[in-house]
């Protein structure tokens, strides 16, 4: 006798304790197995791209923090880099360089998150999420040093930082970053060996390299499909060109691939902020406010920088009409674009996998709806 | 190697199992009886000798000790602290507020020893309901009159009550965070345990001599 | 009256007391008799009910504990301090959490089959009871020694999984359903593996009685039977549905699952009986595996018992906080493909060895215990392999050599190199299908 089977269709979310902020999927299942997705975003959408339209080039940094809120600095560093550009500015050397240290802090918080809600989705009941929070706090710990706020930053200035690092700040530096070595080396203890994780994760929503470049897809994702693409190396900003670091890559192309890549990477911002450290001179963080006045207009026209954020390229395109604010600005948030192959990583796969997948992408719903 | 990882999992989990928990309990920490002891200044022996009920009480796990937070001197807190006589209404945190919550009303006519005639504050509201602590306000004043604070426990029913009104600024306890305020820095001014009273000292520059005060203001005229 | 009830000492003590029935009492020694003479039947219902009482009660005492406990022990494991707040040492808190989910609203959903609905929480509360019935907490501390203890377990524990699919069909939800068909699947699975695993201390012990099992235990039988304890325990954490196999659960999947519906305290029940579970199972591990209130004189056989009890719960706690969650495909095989077996050669093994040796003495176990635990590491190892493990590659790629390469070249009035894709082994690459995993069989 054949049993009459039926595909059902579930909605996830946009309350769902997986689905990484307010994000909504819609689903269909035969059995177990996902026949169709339906990605349905905007729940999170706050016009910040519209807001920056009504603000000056240095309050738009408050809306940058809450774009990715899991890597703040990072968005700062972009959306400054793409300031300087559009208006000419010389940043400082010690600014860049304290900027640099922050947005690989930043890299590596991010990645910690990463992998650690990676590690929640795949069932772990919080533990290694912890643990890799446990690494972030302290992380956060030194922003607080820095700027006086562990989230919303608004770090970086126009041609620099706000202000030096304060002096008990290279010490904690020192010693954290031999924390988070650490911290890496026991999530990769718990984990990397794991037969449960290795047989969640391997060989699960394998994407061809061919298909994440066709579809603009950056970050350890592609990295994780054996691509070598890495803005940091391709097309050094700030002074990643006088840096050595390994860029990071597997060809697996599979959620263990991309956690791997996140792992490492890791680990190589550790190397990266090494290098910082011994490089950076003593020197103004900012320019004099008569190089760069607090009131900045830039000339007419347009600019596009795109960094090597912590989960793709990051790029802002700014338009000048010449007025204190920007006419138009635009962010490509690599998570929104990360998100476009849902589907192919999705369909066909298990339920038990469909969380690990997306949460595989690593993707930030402040970032996706802006 | 395949096999082992489960139990070097195992093993993590277990070696973190007894690390000291890194929780910060915050306002007051739970003791035993060695801490209560402590934070009362005694060797335990005679703590329970002195204090039966308290060491009971210690024992049972019932104690605590009020905890102060760890955070950075640059933590930009709310409490704005705020010095009106440094103050020239000149508008430049309103200006610079990103979401323009700063309220000023002025009137001309005030006589300051250090800076002459200049406008009084007559509104200087801030709806700190709103703020986002980003601290732009306090760089973009010029005189150092305006400074973030070190506080962040203002919770209330009203959001009206998150107004903060000029009166409200200028009672508040001066408690300076050094966001943007590097002269803080360079003293090692400690937010968490001093108090800034005298606004000369919250500026850039030297207090100047009464001398100095007199020549420019009364004998130059 | 029938006396055969009176051997357990409970039952004698409060029965005794109350009727002092001669036939049954006195001829062991013991007759206080508060109620006249042809009561007796009174004096059952009394006795029972104490019991019942007493049994219901401690037995959500020993939840409102475990839940403290377990919340405790899970912060600890995650480097917190867990509730600590109210009442000493965070011990009120679970008391909190039932005053909090008593007087939340009791939602039904619109489309729900009412009557199954309500019903479906009385139906996972009732078994989780029941199991307690026949375990012996200490000496002459049980409800009822019976025969059949370890068939009755068995049965009993299977009805929860009904109460399961009750609960997600009635309340037309199709999270719930999904959460529900994961249920009885992982019981059909497990409940094989589970019963033969338990076929060699039955052997060895030659009752299915508890008490008896107890009794045969000059050695714990985690000794001898090191298969059995293995199997049985996976086995018994997929049917409580606990970490690594919470599939009906899945926080991070279905959210709560079949209980996706229940609020207040329907949930709660479910909750408590949750935990009445895992420790109705840590306690049947207790008796038969780890000699149950045995142990040493002068400590009284219900410490013997708690102690282990809660070493059996540390496990369990320790396997939730460090194991990541198995897909359905993955515990279904290792069920059928990995427990099955190994139960099977556990069965053989043992029943070879009793033939060579009946009437196992303590010497003779201990001889057993030699044999069987190079037999247990050697057929775990092979079916690891056999489940397919080889499949891993876990050396990483060197990250050096890029792996794809992609030509650089200049864009004209751009500063960014460019990448055009010239990948020599491409086509070997996209062609494996998103769903690989599929074919090679859940790796
Ligand atoms: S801290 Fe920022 S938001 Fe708050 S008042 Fe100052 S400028 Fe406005
Ligand atoms: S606080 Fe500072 S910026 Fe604001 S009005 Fe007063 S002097 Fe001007």
């Amino acid at each position: 006798m054949a049993i009459k089977t039926q595909p059902v269709t579930v909605n996830l979310g946009p309350q769902h304790p997986s689905t990484h902020g307010v994000f909504r999927l819609r689903v269909m299942f035969d059995g177990e197995e996902i026949v169709d997705v339906e990605p349905v975003f905007g729940y999170l959408h706050r016009g910040s791209e519209k807001l920056a339209e009504e603000r000056t080039y240095t309050q738009i940094v408050t809306l940058t923090d809450r774009m990715d809120y899991v890597s703040p600095m990072l968005n700062n560093q972009a959306y400054m880099l793409a300031v300087e550009k559009l208006a000419g500015i010389e940043p400082t050397q010690r600014g860049v360089w304290l900027r640099m240290i922050a947005a690989e802090l930043q890299r590596i918080a991010s990645h910690l998150v990463a992998t650690g809600f990676l590690l929640q989705d795949l069932g772990a009941l919080g533990t290694p999420l912890i643990y890799a929070m446990r690494e972030r706090e302290n992380i956060l710990d030194l922003f607080e040093m820095l700027c006086g706020a562990r989230i919303t930053n608004s770090y970086l200035r126009p041609g620099g930082v706000f202000m030096d690092a304060p002096t008990g700040f290279w010490l904690a530096l020192d010693r954290e970053l031999v924390d988070i070595v650490n911290t890496l080396d026991e999530l990769e203890e718990y984990l990397s060996g794991n037969e449960i994780v290795f047989s969640r994760t391997k060989g699960t929503a394998v994407l061809a390299p061919e298909l994440l470049i066709n579809a603009s897809i950056t970050g350890p994702m592609l990295r994780a499909s054996g691509v070598d693409w890495d803005l940091r190396h391709r097309n050094p900003y700030d002074y990643y060109d006088r840096i050595e670091f390994k860029r990071i890559l597997h060809t697996a192309s599979d959620n263990y691939a991309r956690y791997w890549v996140r792992v490492q990477e890791a680990r190589e911002s550790v190397n990266i902020i090494r290098q910082c450290v011994a490089q950076i001179e003593p020197g103004p963080v900012r320019p004099s406010f008569d190089d760069v006045p607090r009131l900045i207009r830039p000339p007419k026209g347009d600019a596009y920088v795109a960094i090597e954020g912590s989960k793709g390229e990051l790029g802002f395109y700014l338009v000048s009409d010449g007025g204190i604010a920007p006419y138009r600005m635009h962010v490509r948030a690599p998570s929104l674009i990360n998100l476009t192959l849902l589907r192919d990583m999705l369909i066909g796969g298990l339920f038990g996998d469909l969380f690990v997948s997306f949460g595989s992408v690593d993707l930030n719903m402040g970032e996706v709806d802006r | 190697m395949i096999g082992l990882g489960l139990p070097r999992g195992f093993l993590v989990t277990l070696k973190n199992f007894v690390r000291a928990p890194v929780t910060v309990q915050y306002p007051d920490r739970h003791v035993g009886l060695f801490g209560a002891a402590k934070e009362a200044g005694m060797n335990p022996f005679r703590f329970v000798v002195k204090r039966p009920v308290d060491s009971i009480k210690a024992i049972a796990g019932l104690a605590t000790v009020p905890v102060a937070l760890e955070q950075s001197p640059r933590f930009r807190g709310n409490e704005f602290t705020f010095y009106e006589d440094r103050c020239t209404a000149c508008a430049s945190c309103a200006k610079y507020c990103p979401l323009g919550i700063i309220e000023i009303v002025s009137v001309p006519g005030k006589i300051d020893a250090q800076e002459g005639e200049s406008y009084k504050l007559e509104v200087f509201d801030i709806d700190i309901g709103r703020c986002m602590f980003c601290g732009l306000c306090v760089e973009a004043c010029p005189y150092d009159a305006l400074h973030m604070g070190t506080k962040f426990e203002r919770s209330t029913y009203v959001r009206d009550e998150l107004i903060v009104t000029l009166d409200e600024l200028n009672a508040a306890e001066k408690k300076p965070s050094s966001f943007y305020r590097p002269q803080f820095e360079e003293n090692a001014f400690d937010p968490y345990t001093e108090t800034v009273d005298d606004h000369y000292d919250a500026g850039r520059h030297e207090r100047p001599s009464d001398e100095d005060l007199k020549k420019k203001w009364v004998d130059e005229r | 009256m029938d006396p055969a009830f009176l051997d357990n000492s409970l039952w004698r003590n409060i029965y005794c007391n109350l009727a002092g029935d001669s036939a049954g009492c006195a001829a062991r020694e013991y007759s206080a008799g508060m109620l006249p003479t042809g009561m007796e039947w009174l004096a059952f219902a009394l006795a029972a009910a104490a019991i019942i009482g007493l049994f219901v009660n401690g037995v959500l005492g020993g939840v409102i504990v475990l839940i403290w406990g377990e919340r405790r022990l899970f912060g600890r494991f995650q480097t917190r301090t867990g509730p600590n707040r109210w009442g000493p040492f965070g011990l009120l808190t679970p008391v909190a959490d039932a005053i909090k989910t008593m007087f939340k609203e009791d939602v039904v959903p619109k489309d729900a089959d009412r009557i199954l609905f309500n019903l479906a929480p009385v139906m996972i509360a009732a078994p989780a009871l029941l199991v307690f019935s026949v375990i012996p907490f200490g000496v002459g501390t049980y409800v009822a020694d019976l025969n059949v203890g370890v068939l009755f377990i068995m049965a009993v524990t299977s009805l929860t999984t009904l109460a399961v699919l009750t609960a997600a069909w009635s309340s037309g939800n199709r999270i719930a359903i999904l959460s529900a068909f994961r249920s009885v699947a992982l019981l059909i699975s497990y409940e094989i593996p589970m019963a033969l695993a338990l076929v060699g201390v039955i052997m060895l012990a030659g009752s299915m009685s508890l008490g008896q099992i107890i009794g045969a235990q000059s050695i714990p039988f985690i000794l001898v039977q090191p298969l059995a304890v293995f199997v049985f325990f996976i086995a018994a954490m997929a049917e409580m549905a606990r970490a690594p196999f919470d599939l009906t659960e899945a926080e991070s999947e279905l959210a709560a699952g079949y209980l996706n519906d229940y609020a207040s305290m329907k949930f709660g029940i479910f909750f408590l009986a949750e935990f009445m579970a895992e420790i109705s199972t840590s306690a049947i591990i207790t008796v038969l595996f780890l000699s149950g209130w045995r142990g040493w004189e002068p400590v009284p056989s219900h410490l013997w018992f708690g102690a282990k009890l809660i070493l059996v719960l540390f496990v369990i706690i320790w396997f939730r906080m460090t194991l990541p969650r198995l897909r359905i495909d993955q515990v279904l095989k290792l069920a059928w493909k990995g427990l099955f077996e190994l139960t099977l050669i556990n069965i053989i093994v043992t029943a070879v060895l009793i033939a060579i040796w009946p009437e196992p003495t303590t010497t003779r176990l201990w001889i057993m215990a030699a044999v069987n635990w190079p037999v247990a590491i050697i057929s775990i190892w092979a079916v690891s392999k056999l489940l397919g493990t080889s499949g891993y590659d876990d050396t990483e790629p060197d990250s050096d050599a890029p792996v794809y390469p992609v030509a650089t070249e200049q864009i004209p009035g751009s500063a960014v190199h460019i990448s055009g894709v010239t990948g020599p082994d491409t086509q070997a690459r996209i062609s494996s299908p998103a769903n690989s995993h599929i074919e090679q069989g859940g790796n």
